[in-house]
């Protein structure tokens, strides 16, 4: 495996436009409004032209399956007004959005595209929650997991049971990631849920697949999210505070969660971590804040540990002492995470790098902006682990 | 679930009834399901077919309450990860015993059942589940 771009890479990349829809049922809106309504968002942020793109990529995990659309990337070109502009879909599953960003540094990074559109979506609310949990189960391997009823908050929900009885985590604990989430959703105007709960909601809401309950689980949202990419050089022509992408890398792990060397870690988020510290010099200490892929409270407790903010088994003690909490030593999921703020899977991983650039611009909400953050790390997760991407940004003023 | 045809099931069906897997003979390692390449091995590796004894023990479970289309006849129902005795792990439903009797460590042993009917006219869907050993839920 090779480490980094090495004499291919031609420029470092900013990002010098976001955009993003509200996430949550949105009857009124297909799959191309989502992405045109969070696309200008984006363009007309950073006063780009649509001429200017040279490259489209839209992560959706199951345009498909969702809405009956293939072939989503030349629709929403077309509809951005972007032809002839090469448009492409980039798939993997939860892990879509983050690795559409991923291909748009790489077009970036070795000089090949001077402005990239990246885009994520999905359109999820038009089919019943049955169909949707099918479909959803798809991130898993088809004929040896889902064929034998194992739907995807099983599978969490398995890992969930072997970590408590491997590590001690609490019923309390698990509870409170969903708490502090849908805290910091309360401050977010584009969050899916906006209501603070209490652990004892958490405890209490109906059982999904034991011992994981509703709210545990991120919810089924519509939405999209976009981002500008361009190269350092460039950026200022676009805006005064660009945040440059210091790395973006990418795991594979196996399908299958029965296959995993040990399924209380997720090796492909390791993997992916390890190289983002070593291509960007920095380290977990220099981070001040984190977008986790939060798709089940026990993910998040995975994430902490596996991107080495604490050891393995301790990150349940986090939460007890509120440490993931904007204002405390680790802010977390300052948007509210996938379970407030909404899991539509192909925008998610481009919805958590909207929300990091937000942060190191300064310009998050009041109540969950982390003061002074200069270094936000995202972690966007496909399946149960099958592929992880993590990113890290710097303000590059 | 999509009603996918006939040959997708069939070219399944051996070693969904009789849970099987592969055997590397140049490295020793065993997997499930099975493979055509050795990921340890890749081209130095002499993937053959091997049964499986069907004993194993608990290694996880859930009691999935919110089903995928196909199943729900069968919610609740527990859903399981099996360490085989051979090593590899699979995915099953654990049956034959209420969601409140399982627990990590239980030992299973492997038996045929339906898995799901798609529909009246449809396909119906066989292949392994586990249940506990005779003695397994005294044990407990
Ligand atoms: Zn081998």
């Amino acid at each position: 495996m090779s480490n980094d771009l090495g004499t291919l890479k031609k420029s470092d990349v900013a990002i010098v436009g976001v955009g993003i829809t509200p996430f949550g049922e949105h009857w009124d809106k297909g799959l191309r409004e989502l992405v045109i309504e969070a696309g200008f968002a984006a363009a007309s942020e950073a006063g780009v032209r649509g001429r200017d793109i040279d490259l489209m990529l839209v992560g959706n995990m199951s345009g498909g399956m969702f809405a009956g659309q293939e072939h989503v990337a030349a629709l929403v070109a077309d509809f951005l007004g972007l032809n002839p502009t090469p448009a492409v879909r980039v798939e993997a599953a939860c892990a879509s959005g983050g690795v559409a960003l991923r291909q748009g540094y790489l077009a970036i990074a070795s000089g090949l595209n001077n402005l990239v559109l990246v885009g994520g979506v999905e359109k999820m609310t038009d089919v019943g929650g049955g169909w949707a949990t099918s479909v959803l189960s798809g991130a898993m391997d088809f004929e040896w997991e889902a064929y034998f009823g194992a739907t995807f908050p099983g599978i969490y929900s398995m890992i969930a049971r072997r970590y408590m009885h491997e590590y001690g985590l609490t019923r309390d604990q698990l509870a409170k990631v969903a708490v502090k989430n849908h805290y910091h959703g309360s401050f977010n105007p584009f969050a899916h849920y906006r209501n603070r709960i209490t652990v004892d909601d958490v405890i209490n809401s109906s059982p999904v697949a034991d011992p994981l309950r509703l709210l545990d689980c991120s919810p089924i949202s519509d939405g999209a999210a976009c981002v500008l990419l361009t190269s350092a050089e460039n950026a200022k022509k676009y805006t005064d505070t660009p945040i440059i992408i210091k790395a973006c890398e990418q795991a594979s792990g196996t399908l299958t969660l029965f296959d995993r060397r040990d399924i209380c870690t997720i090796d492909a988020t390791i993997d992916a971590a390890n190289k983002a510290y070593l291509n960007s010099h920095i380290s977990p200490r220099d981070v001040d804040l984190l977008e986790v892929h939060d798709c089940f409270t026990i993910a998040e407790i995975l994430a902490l540990e596996d991107l080495g903010f604490c050891e393995k088994g301790q990150a349940g003690k986090m939460y007890d002492e509120g440490q993931t909490y904007v204002g405390a030593t680790l802010p977390v999921n300052t948007d509210g995470g996938l379970k407030a703020a909404g899991h539509p899977v192909g925008a998610t991983g481009v919805k958590q790098i909207v929300e990091l650039v937000k942060q190191l611009r300064g310009e998050a909400e009041k109540g969950r902006q982390v003061s002074g953050a200069e270094i936000g790390l995202a972690q966007n997760v496909g399946g149960s682990g099958a592929t992880a991407v993590v990113t890290i940004l710097e303000r590059g003023d | 679930m999509t009603m996918y045809g006939v040959p997708s099931h069939w070219r399944r069906y051996k070693e969904r009834y009789r849970l099987s897997g592969t055997r590397c003979e140049t490295c020793g390692n065993i997997y499930f399901p099975p493979r055509k390449v050795c990921p340890h091995c890749r081209r130095e590796g002499k993937p053959v077919s091997m049964n499986f004894s069907g004993k194993g023990k608990v290694y996880t479970f859930s009691v999935i309450r919110v089903p995928s289309e196909g199943f729900e006849a069968y919610a609740p129902y527990v859903i399981g990860l099996i360490q085989l005795e051979e090593g590899p792990k699979v995915t099953t439903q654990i049956v034959d015993c209420s969601p409140e009797e399982v627990y990590i460590d239980m030992p299973v042993e492997v038996c045929f059942r339906k898995l799901r009917e798609q529909g009246k006219e449809g396909i119906i869907c066989y292949g392994f589940k586990f249940k506990p050993t005779t003695d397994a839920i005294l044990k407990k």
